[in-house]
């Protein structure tokens, strides 16, 4: 790696933007997986281009399929001279091309033969992508990678509908940088090293230059301890009574000589956070949900490092914590002298690393207890407790089984017959098209009027098997026999975990998410 | 530069007179507009098509635009174009024509060639388009290549445009991507006029508006109605990280860019005082050697602007910021953070940009065609929890400053200084200009009141600053021009005094 001014690897200046985003723990990880593709479709080598920019450690096409005319007609990824030639293959030349730090691999082989003659061969990967796969060979694949405990994340674009399945027993997210998250500062239950240093202000016998500059979390606290006095050690709890320790703040603004108050950001800054500072600090139930979970109460030597983490928390917060979660340690900017600002914001840090460590004596115990050592860090995993997040979509044959099918939100999103609800169903009803046909709908001019009648039957048997009382549109019906089997690509892949179906409507630009 | 100040206002102040005719015509429907615009691009692409068969029997038409197609390449597109749909636009004629026009006609502007850009020429080539122009000011550097896939490392160092405009036309047979090197402001009306839609996939708000202002002053109002052939569409795309937008912005019908100036979120000032004397984060370190100490030390000589992209400035100012930062005990000044402020730096990847280039392409394929209603007009989008999108109309403003045509006022005491109208211009939220220039006409004669862009006026004019507006010999009901770069136009304002 070509190294550069004041030591910065290439690879470094190259991931610069998206390394602010997650990290370089985060590129670690993505330079450690190995993702497959099937079908390299406009859709497909689409997504990939967007994982091996950024540097994916691996990726592998499986296509059996060969290149045609119209592939290279909307695929910027084969070119004229790989028309007949193997289109994994194909697109694996002009995918590498874009990362020389990505291994790029293919197989020329369509899925159900890998299925039938090696099916284990897909237990190697992160995550498996498949695209444009026909129902069957997407639900053998996908209890395949269910069992296997691979994610699969199943891709469709047909015409201006894009459709997106994420399959996944459980993913377990550590930062989830969630965008607007309160902030953790205790002054509803102080912890000692605070009060101590809340204790070592006087807000009476300050000096004007002090008294302004005092951070906002302090001028609260105090005149929290006032409002103790006289309510009987109770928070404000309503508007009224927010709107009234607002006013007991506002009267501790400092008056000139005249009178009038002086010019104190800080009091005002107090103010305005009134509302969320005072909030009682309390698990949120999604992390009460990780804490409570079931499946991991008894800790083996095969549990995963999440898992233990999360066990780990939850003796903290039984004991040390007190019923509450490790500090996360951080606080806004805010009106202050740099001096009481580094002060406070030390008291929090210092407390968060206290408790990241006692945390960590309880993951080294309890791995201990079954006979492992502690290699991993557990401090950036403490300071981001509250952002633990698990995701569990259910699997495709759940979803596709007339008795478990999720029949309740099915009809309830139909209740708008426009809702992008009607795109999945018409989705699901193609697939039964191609199931009868072997084609889909429309491929050729001459078959839209016909098919329009047959895709419809299509749609209400789907519709009867599954007890769903809706109504489709024909509209819609007449739509997709316009598309034929083309897409014009529009969906690209996101690592973000959503549960469990996303359907883009570019007709109209809109987008839902459904959990099915 | 005279030209692009060239203020068309005064020609066109018998049309303002008329403005509660062009306020009655903009409450209309906007789908009734959408629908002539889309009349009078079919209209255009039937013209051209005349005129091209014309010429097509004159000349000897040996190979054709056909010669360098294979068979099946735009099945993807023919479907929607040559079939009918209960979708469609209302006024949408399923034909061959449409297609002919995509490759051979129709007109695009692409601006920007880098996150975005990439990804637009991508799709919209892919899409059929031949006749794309691209506009960008840049070079290549290194942390481009994380997502602007249509260069390499051998790239860096080359104009964005000609790498971008080489490796499409290469890619895809037939594409006449033609590239320049240069700003947008170094094209007039002229220029901007030949094209039917332009995209815009800027990182910057001013140059935003200053292409929105252009747009604006394309077009034709005949006795205060609206010619829908001089509406040029503008579908604009922004990326930060893993959130985006885009937005399709019909100019004189729609929203543009300076109705809706809210929604662009403040950029981040740290307060003076905070930076000089009480820094407490290491952002306020950086900052503090970037704004007082470099152009006090002057490290690496007279006149030597701190350049983000050159890495021994960027190591000085790290240095510097860890001394300062030690000084009042404070951590978490790294090199990385330090580029990042001292350059501004917005995160990115690759994704985002697929997926708001995507929905603009979608967009120009739609107004191109007539195949689809167009989006109306502003979706936003955000995968950083899910994937989450939302479609919203954003409104017209009444007076909005770019497109309503309702004069400006300045209201202002005769005793109010020069000073109190500049502060006026750039603090105001719905103007927010950022070195307007003053001129007027006084005692017969047209006078530069203040300007700052250049040194030498700059210093001639700044005593009027001082002084008040009846000093300077302004009147009531005058009107001033103001220039600024965040419009191609100038601006005029009625000055009304109070008491």
């Amino acid at each position: 790696m070509a190294q550069s001014a004041a030591g910065k690897s290439n690879k470094e200046q190259k991931y610069d933007r998206q390394l602010r985003l997650w990290g370089d723990h985060g590129q670690e990880a993505l330079e450690n997986a190995h993702v497959c593709l099937i079908n390299a479709t406009a859709t497909g080598t689409e997504i990939l281009k967007n994982l091996v920019l950024p540097g994916i450690g691996a990726f592998t096409i499986v296509d059996g399929h060969k290149v045609t005319g119209e592939d290279v007609g909307n695929n910027f990824f084969l070119s004229i001279s790989s028309i007949g030639k193997n289109r994994a293959q194909a697109a694996t030349e002009l995918l590498q091309e874009l990362n020389s730090d990505v291994s790029g691999n293919f197989v020329e082989e369509s899925p159900d033969k890998l299925l039938d003659n090696d099916p284990e061969f897909f237990h190697r990967f992160s995550l498996v992508i498949g695209v444009q796969l026909i129902e069957s060979t997407c639900l053998r694949l996908a209890g395949v990678l269910w069992n296997a405990g691979v994610p699969f994340l199943v891709c469709k674009t047909y015409g201006l509908v894009g459709y997106m399945r994420l399959a996944v027993k459980e993913h377990t997210v550590v930062e989830s940088h969630p965008d607007n998250a309160l902030e953790d500062l205790r002054l509803d239950q102080p912890f000692a090293e605070l009060k101590n240093h809340i204790q070592s202000y006087d807000l009476d016998n300050m000096d004007k230059k002090d008294h302004s500059h005092t951070p906002w979390i302090i001028v609260v606290a105090k005149y929290l301890e006032k409002w103790y006095n006289e309510h009987n050690y109770q928070l404000p709890k309503n508007y009224k009574e927010k709107e009234a320790f607002r006013q007991l703040i506002r009267e501790g603004i400092l008056k000139n000589e005249n009178g009038v108050a002086e010019d104190e950001e800080n009091f005002e800054e107090a103010i305005k956070n009134v509302n969320t500072a005072l909030n009682p600090t309390k698990i949120p139930s999604t992390v009460q949900d990780i804490l409570n979970a079931e499946g991991w109460k008894n800790i083996t030597a095969q549990t995963p490092a999440f898992w233990v983490m999360a066990r780990a928390v939850k003796e903290f917060v039984e004991n040390e914590g007190e019923g509450k979660l490790p500090v996360r340690g951080t606080i806004p900017d805010m009106i202050a002298d740099s001096e009481k600002f580094i002060n406070l914001q030390n008291v929090y840090r210092e407390k968060a690393m206290q408790d990241a460590s006692v945390v960590s004596k309880h993951v080294e115990s309890l791995l201990q207890s079954v006979g492992k050592v502690c290699v991993y860090k557990s401090k950036k995993k403490c300071k981001n407790a509250a952002f633990l997040r698990v995701v569990r979509c259910r699997s495709l044959a759940d979803e596709c089984s007339v008795e478990l099918v999720n029949k309740d939100e099915i009809t309830s999103c139909m209740d708008n017959p426009d809702s992008e609800m009607v795109l999945y169903l018409m989705l699901r009803s193609v697939d039964r098209f191609f199931q009868q046909h072997s084609r889909y709908p429309g491929v050729y001019n001459y078959q839209v009027e016909e098919d329009i009648g047959k895709l419809k039957l299509c749609v209400n048997s789907l519709l009867q098997e599954y007890g769903l009382n809706v109504n489709v549109k024909d509209d819609y019906i007449h739509e997709f026999c316009r598309y034929g089997a083309n897409a014009i690509k529009m969906i690209t892949h996101q690592f973000v975990p959503f549960n469990n179906t996303f359907i883009y409507n570019a007709m109209s630009q809109t987008s839902a998410t459904f959990q099915l | 530069m005279e030209r692009s100040r060239k203020c068309r206002w005064t020609a066109k102040a018998n049309i303002r007179r008329n403005n509660c005719l062009s306020l009655v015509v903009a409450r209309l429907e906007v789908r009734a507009y959408v629908t002539l615009l889309l009349l009078s691009l079919c209209r255009e692409k039937k013209r051209r098509r005349v005129e091209e068969l014309a010429e097509k029997m004159a000349v000897d038409s040996g190979h054709g635009g056909n010669a360098r197609d294979w068979d099946g390449r735009w099945n993807h597109v023919q479907k929607f174009l040559e079939r009918p749909g209960p979708f469609t636009h209302p006024d949408f004629e399923p034909s061959t024509e449409s297609l002919h026009f995509l490759l051979e006609t129709c007109k695009i502007l692409v601006i920007g060639a880098g996150g975005l850009g990439c990804e637009l020429l991508k799709n919209l080539a892919l899409t059929g388009f031949r006749q794309i122009h691209v506009i960008d000011m840049d070079t290549i550097d290194v942390s481009n290549l994380n997502r602007q896939f249509l260069f390499r490392s051998k790239d860096v160092g080359r104009p964005k445009a000609d790498v971008a405009a080489d490796f499409i036309n290469r890619r895809i047979p037939g594409c006449n991507v033609v590239p320049y090197f240069k700003k947008i402001q170094d094209f007039d009306e002229s220029f901007y006029r030949q094209f039917h839609i332009i995209v815009c996939g800027l990182d910057s708000i001013i140059a935003r508006r200053w292409m929105n202002g252009m747009l604006m002053s394309l077009l034709i109002y005949e006795d205060g109605v609206l010619d829908p052939s001089s509406i040029i569409p503008l579908i604009d795309g922004g990326t930060e990280g893993f959130k985006g937008n885009a937005r399709v912005i019909l100019p004189g019908m729609t929203a543009c860019i300076d109705c809706t100036l809210e929604l662009y979120p403040p950029q981040i000032n740290f307060p003076m005082c905070t930076i000089a004397s009480m820094p407490r984060l290491p952002e306020h370190c950086i900052e503090y050697v970037r704004v007082l100490q470099w152009p006090k030390e002057k490290p690496f000589g007279e006149d030597v602007p701190l350049d983000g992209d050159n890495p021994e400035h960027i190591k000085w100012v790290f240095q510097k910021s860890q001394e300062r930062a030690s000084e009042f005990n404070i951590t978490g000044v790294t090199y990385r953070l330090t580029q990042g402020v001292v350059k501004r730096i917005i995160p990115a990847v690759a994704s985002t940009n697929a997926v708001i280039a995507a929905a603009c392409a979608t967009e120009v394929f739609k107004i191109a065609s007539s195949a689809y209603v167009p989006l109306n007009n502003y979706l936003v989008f955000n995968d950083v929890d899910g994937l989450y999108t939302y479609t919203f109309e954003a409104e017209r403003k009444e007076n909005c400053t770019a497109c309503s045509q309702v004069p400006q006022d300045l209201k202002f005491a005769p005793s109010a200084t020069l000073q109190d109208i500049l502060e006026y211009l750039t603090e105001n939220a719905s103007l927010q200009m950022k070195s307007p220039a003053i001129t007027a006409t006084i005692d017969g004669k047209n006078r530069t009141l203040y300007l700052q862009t250049v040194a030498s006026i700059e210093e001639r004019t700044r005593p009027n600053l001082c002084k008040t507006l009846k000093e300077l010999g302004l009147t009531d009901g005058q009107e001033l021009a103001v220039a600024d770069v965040t419009t191609p136009q100038t601006m005029l304002f009625k000055l009304h005094f109070t008491s």
